[in-house]
């Protein structure tokens, strides 16, 4: 058959062009994301010092009146930074909990219909879009529980996002420890719920924090949703039933006013540094725990 | 034993609570949407018209559905020869090698770059890029937005497809090599059959993703509120259109981003759903 589909030359450059084609897409797919991070790097570190952490945002008029001077512009965004760690620290709280009990039910009913019903609307609650569930927060939390745009809707938003990959990340985790650990804790007349604190979770710690952390990142830098729910507020807000800033949204305002333009770069630096650390992170615990 | 019964009573009704969770979501939607249906009826999903003017208000959805679907569609065009060249880079080529490794993470790594953080790159860069070469005046439009969406989705079209390729067995790979094959020829002959229904849901995986990614798109797609006429003229999406016109909304309006919505959601979840069955059925 082979032999039939020309002479032995064409065939050989054929192989060898194939070859370089696939090299130089696969240069070209990888060349955006450099692109990317030397961009926000070389735009962005300027304006990073601590006032950069310890500080709020500008109100437009500081930051015209810096630029206009020749200046950095004063302010930093600690009003987004406490918001972002506020929303997903709750949202964490909400999703992690719910998520391991329900990826426990799942690993102890593998093949049974609800189970396969449960993992099917999870799959789908993993592809519903982020500006959706922000429409969703809205609704529930907004209009029926804060009164008005609130740090908790935000955080609802987050953490019906976290959710399915909690579920996944503990479903799978769970596979992977030996039945044999799970069947020595039952023999010896252990309670179920001290077999899934004491033995359980501990043996698959490792992986339950990977996909906790690899959840957190992903919901991290989501913006959409909280332009729904959070809506932002200039100053430092702990209160969950307030407006709240967060770092995603502090680059959008500053997105949408001319005179931010240095702070766009060094807040989007820092996001993704953020982001990709804990990426890192969690991609280091899973590499050093695999056997 | 009772102790027992109540952890697995806790584990069971957490599982409800998704169910219902999803289920409410579901209806919230739909409950919201109600208004716009009964204003316009299916008007809603087959007209092109948006006006939020108050007097001669009228919504119609359709010029964001269809640039939904063109932008995305647009996305996987430009992203399919690349996901396919990387995975067949990391899962045949340079399988298992520090290469290999290298582009891997890279490839990864966009999928961490936080949806805002491409807007802006693509602002500031890609936008200037396509004006300078003369494809559209500002720079704005379904072009720009495509070409965003499409370096967005490739690491979630390549993962899969990497996977599936890597996995096709070595025997067969073999028996085509003894028989005098070229590698080009084992590649199109024995792993894209053997993997294509892996590499197509990625692909279908993928497309799902681009459909619901909203800020990007909104800071680079010019949000007119119009069927676009062509590749490089300004449209709007869904998803960017309920984060752009959600501020001031209310009553009708409100009603018609809600309706929106719950169109992405079942289009996201069906593109899901199909991913999902063919990679189960391969499996």
């Amino acid at each position: 058959m082979y032999l039939k589909t020309g002479n032995i030359k064409w065939r050989m450059t054929r192989d060898k062009l194939f070859l370089g084609l696939v090299i130089i897409m696969s240069i070209i797919a990888i060349i955006p994301v450099i692109l990317i991070i030397t961009k926000l790097i070389s735009k962005g570190i300027r304006q990073i010092n601590l006032d950069f952490f310890i500080r709020v945002a500008p109100d437009t008029f500081e930051a015209m009146t810096a630029v206009s001077n020749g200046e950095i512009i004063p302010g930093g965004i600690l009003n987004g930074i406490t918001g972002t760690l506020l929303m997903t620290l709750i949202a964490a709280l909400i999703a992690i909990p719910l998520g391991i009990l329900v990826g426990l039910y799942l690993y102890e009913n593998p093949s049974q219909r609800f189970a396969g019903l449960v993992r099917d609307v999870s799959d789908i609650l993993q592809g519903v879009p982020s500006i959706v569930l922000g429409l969703i927060a809205y609704l529930w939390i907004v209009k029926q529980v804060t009164n008005g745009f609130s740090a908790l809707a935000g955080s609802v938003s987050l953490s019906i996002m976290m959710l399915p990959l909690v579920i996944r990340t503990t479903e799978e985790t769970m596979k992977m420890i030996p039945i044999s650990i799970k069947e020595a804790g039952l023999a010896l007349g252990v309670p179920y719920h001290k077999v899934i604190l004491r033995v359980l979770i501990p043996t698959g710690m490792s992986g339950l924090v990977t996909g906790i952390l690899m959840a957190i990142s992903r919901v991290i830098g989501e913006t959409a949703p909280l332009m729904l729910t959070a809506l932002g507020s200039p100053a430092v807000n702990f209160i969950i039933d307030r407006p709240t800033s967060a770092v995603p949204l502090l680059i959008w305002e500053f997105y949408n006013d001319p005179n931010m333009i240095d702070l766009i770069w060094s807040s989007a630096l820092f996001l993704l540094g953020f982001v990709l650390t804990l990426n890192l992170i969690s991609k280091r615990i899973a590499r050093n725990t695999t056997p | 034993m009772t102790g027992n019964k109540i952890t697995r009573i806790l584990l069971g009704s957490s599982s409800i609570l998704v169910l219902l969770l999803t289920a409410g979501m579901v209806y919230s939607l739909i409950n919201g949407a109600i208004p716009v249906f009964n204003e316009y009826g299916l008007k809603f999903i087959t007209s092109a018209e948006w006006n939020p003017t108050e007097g001669s208000e009228y919504y119609g959805a359709l010029s964001f559905i269809i640039g939904t679907l063109i932008t995305s569609g647009l996305a996987l065009v430009i992203c399919l020869p690349l996901a396919f060249s990387a995975s067949l880079f990391i899962g045949e080529y340079f399988r298992r090698s520090g290469i290999s490794h290298v582009v891997g993470t890279l490839i990864n790594l966009l999928a961490g770059v936080p949806s805002i953080v491409y807007g802006l790159w693509g602002f500031y860069v890609l936008r200037p890029l396509v004006v300078d070469l003369g494809l559209s005046s500002q720079g704005f439009g379904i072009f720009t937005a495509g070409l965003i969406l499409a370096i967005m989705i490739i690491p979630y079209a390549t993962s899969i497809s990497t996977e599936v390729i890597s996995m096709v067995p070595n025997e067969l790979k073999e028996a085509a090599y003894s028989l005098g094959a070229t590698r080009f020829e084992v590649i199109a002959n024995v792993i894209v059959p053997n993997a294509r229904s892996g590499i197509f849901a990625s692909y279908i995986l993928a497309f799902g993703r681009a459909l619901g990614e909203t800020m990007a798109v909104t800071m680079l797609v010019g949000n007119s509120n119009a069927i676009p006429g062509g590749l490089f003229d300004t449209g709007n999406t869904m998803a960017s259109v309920i984060a752009n016109q959600f501020g001031e909304a209310e009553g009708l309006k409100l009603s018609a981003l809600i309706g929106i919505g719950l169109i992405l959601f079942f289009i996201t979840a069906l593109i899901n759903a199909i991913g999902k069955i063919i990679i189960k059925s391969f499996s």
